[in-house]
């Protein structure tokens, strides 16, 4: 009995040791897929003893929003606050940023020499309103700590004090009350029509309906679109609305256009499409005003059309969302697509803008047309 | 449940079999026409019991009669218009007729007055119906002489129709001046408004100029108005447009306030700049000429 029991403590006191030594030789010679991973703590590491390395784990604590590390760990942290940082990559006054989370990175090397490398980061985020991507170019350089990267800071141009006047438009309605007999009018819908609408079969991935509609109206109009697509023998083949691919609150003689996607119907299939433009009366605002500057469409592979919102109204814009008509050259609409501004739109601040545009259609894109709605907390819209 | 079953079916047999039935000696007397809500009797001969059934749009009534005497229906018993029929249904044989209800005289018009909102100048745009009711919600049918009154700010155009089985309506034109109308209908001294809103046209010219300052162009349409003078209405949605080289480069959507829109874009030499609304197009300029 005490035979068996002293070897049981032999053996219980070698694992013991066992371990403890591998856990000194990881933590003094770690290997690349320790460095990278998830919850490794850099703080333990002085010295990193890579360019790639230090971008992984600059890259890994913005993922997990350890700032105080990310901030640490940078060459050129003395030219800004960790707030800066924190601003620059997490923007602020509500913008899609402040609600978006990093879903992965892919960082590649562009140029290496023994004491500085160059990286091309791509930082891919996700929201709920969609996935966006951010693109920095990463300097690394090596110092009496190992490797560490040279945070590119975009800070924002601070807005200067001032008043800006607002002549501030807003429709009041008053409805049918509740005490008006059957034949007591009520105030009408806005009117609004559609001024354009096809159908594409676009790569056979099924059938899109494409089109504009007008608030041909006096007041401001909350529309919708919904599509059926009906088959040879008059059936039902589906039914959809154009969800967030059109501007829901349209102010009067406003154009808006609008994309309906049926995934699962082919354009073979469809003999006629009813459309159901939807109007209903709302409480909207004219303000803010958007500008959108330096339109460029980019050719392919990667085509897209870019640009820079400009907010021409004194207040905070919090979220904006793009949307692009393009047309051929005879005017028909060859496609609509819509992207969100990652950032807040300050007063009078250019906020870039990038919008998707299909590779086999970029060569048909002959002109567009870019319009914005717009979210601000401070005013339901 | 089981009652009101046998209850119907002994009605619906009553109904069906009335015109069939042996008549009674003598006839029931009734009125031909009985205003709604106004109270009468009914003379009744011979004797013993019988009951007395009264099938109208309203609904059956049947009350327990001694036959001898008159059965008397108190004011607002008979209340909805239409046609009647009188069973009386004694031991041996029964009785039958029929009478109108008719309206009280006017008391309530239901006015739809359509639509509330249009543009100035549209032939036969609004249009009116009226429906004449009494005090005790029923279709007067007699006819009624209805004036419909459209009164804007500066002018005032009037019909007058009679009512055909309760209903009167007009067609009439819209304004040539945007505002708020009152609409009205009049009858005797009944009187219901309605407002319609004439709101200004499609803009018949859009123009505007521009004033370049350093690297920005300043935008002002002119006060946009439809062919008949009339302003657009604030927040109307303007859209201007700079292209450079064939190809967008900036633009904007500006509200109209106080009748023109203004803003600003950047300038380069030789970019052309457009404005428009909804499906009207306005002036062109290119930058460089305004220097």
């Amino acid at each position: 009995m005490s035979d068996h029991s002293g070897k049981g403590r032999v053996l219980a006191f070698v694992i013991m040791v066992a371990t403890l030594v591998l856990v000194a030789m990881g933590t003094l010679w770690p290997g690349e897929t320790a460095i990278a991973m998830e919850n490794f703590s850099p703080r333990l590491l002085p010295v990193v003893p890579s360019a790639q390395g230090a971008v992984d784990n600059l890259l890994q604590e913005i993922g997990r929003r350890d700032w105080q590390a990310a901030y640490s760990g940078l060459a050129n942290k003395a030219e800004f606050t960790e707030s800066d940082l924190i601003r620059d990559l997490m923007g602020d006054h509500g913008g899609l940023r402040t609600y978006a989370t990093l879903a992965g990175y892919d960082a590649r090397p562009v140029h290496a020499s023994a004491e500085e490398a160059q990286f091309r980061a791509i930082l891919r985020w996700s929201t709920v309103l969609g996935t966006f991507q951010d693109q920095r170019d990463l300097k690394v350089v090596r110092g009496d700590e190992g490797w560490q990267v040279v945070w590119p800071i975009v800070k924002e141009r601070p807005v200067p004090p001032q008043v800006i006047p607002v002549n501030y438009l807003r429709w009041d309605v008053i409805y049918r009350g509740a005490g008006d007999d059957w034949g007591a009018q009520d105030v009408d819908a806005p009117h609004v029509r559609i001024v354009d609408m096809h159908p594409v079969d676009h790569l056979g991935e099924g059938t899109t309906v494409l089109g504009e509609l007008l608030n041909d109206d006096a007041v401001p109009a909350y529309v919708t679109v919904k599509a059926t697509l009906l088959g040879k023998d008059g059936s039902s083949l589906a039914t959809e609305d154009a969800f967030d691919k059109m501007s829901h609150v349209l102010l009067p003689k406003q154009v808006t256009p609008f994309r309906i996607d049926f995934q699962n119907v082919s354009l073979s299939h469809v003999d006629s499409i009813r459309m159901e433009p939807i109007s209903n009366l709302v409480a909207a605002s004219a303000d803010p005003v958007v500008a959108i500057q330096d339109q460029q469409l980019h050719p392919s592979p990667e085509s897209s059309l870019t640009g820079q919102l400009v907010n021409q109204s004194g207040q905070t814009v919090n979220i904006a969302h793009v949307l692009a008509t393009f047309y051929d050259s005879g005017g028909q609409i060859v496609w609509v697509s819509d992207g969100y501004a990652d950032r807040a739109l300050m007063p009078q601040s250019p906020v870039p803008f990038s919008v998707p545009v299909p590779s086999d259609l970029s060569s048909k894109i002959a002109n567009y047309r870019v319009i914005t709605s717009t979210y601000s907390t401070s005013r339901l819209q | 449940m089981r009652k009101a079953c046998v209850f119907f079916a002994l009605i619906a047999f009553v109904i069906a079999w009335a015109p069939f039935a042996p008549a009674q000696d003598g006839e029931l007397q009734v009125p031909k026409t009985l205003v709604a809500g106004s109270s009468f009797s009914i003379p009744t001969q011979g004797s013993g019991e019988a009951e007395l059934y009264i099938v109208g749009p309203g609904g059956v009534f049947r009350r327990k009669v001694q036959l001898g005497q008159a059965v008397k229906f108190r004011g607002g018993e008979i209340t909805g218009a239409g046609n009647y029929v009188v069973l009386l249904s004694g031991p041996s044989s029964s009785l039958q007729a029929r009478f109108d209800v008719v309206a009280q005289k006017p008391d309530a018009l239901s006015f739809l007055g359509k639509p509330s909102r249009l543009p100035v100048s549209q032939n036969d745009g609004i249009s009116g119906v009226v429906f004449v009711f009494d005090a005790l919600q029923n279709l007067v049918l007699d006819p009624v002489s209805v004036t419909f009154d459209l009164k804007d700010g500066s002018a005032n155009s009037s019909k007058t129709v009679q009512t055909q089985h309760g209903v009167a309506w007009v067609r009439m034109n819209s304004a040539s001046k945007s505002g708020s109308a009152e609409f009205q209908a009049v009858a005797g001294d009944l009187r219901e408004n309605r407002i319609v809103q004439m709101v200004p046209a499609d803009p018949c010219t859009l123009r505007m100029t521009a004033r370049r300052a350093g690297s920005q162009v300043f935008l002002q349409t002119d006060p946009v108005r439809d062919c008949n003078g009339n302003a657009l209405p604030d927040g109307t949605s303007i859209s201007f447009t700079e292209t450079r080289n064939g190809r967008i480069a900036a633009s904007v959507e500006v509200p109209l306030k106080r009748d023109v829109a203004q803003t600003q874009l950047p300038a380069y030499d030789g970019a052309v700049l457009s404005v428009a609304t909804g499906v009207v197009m306005g002036n062109e300029i290119k930058v460089g000429a305004t220097r």
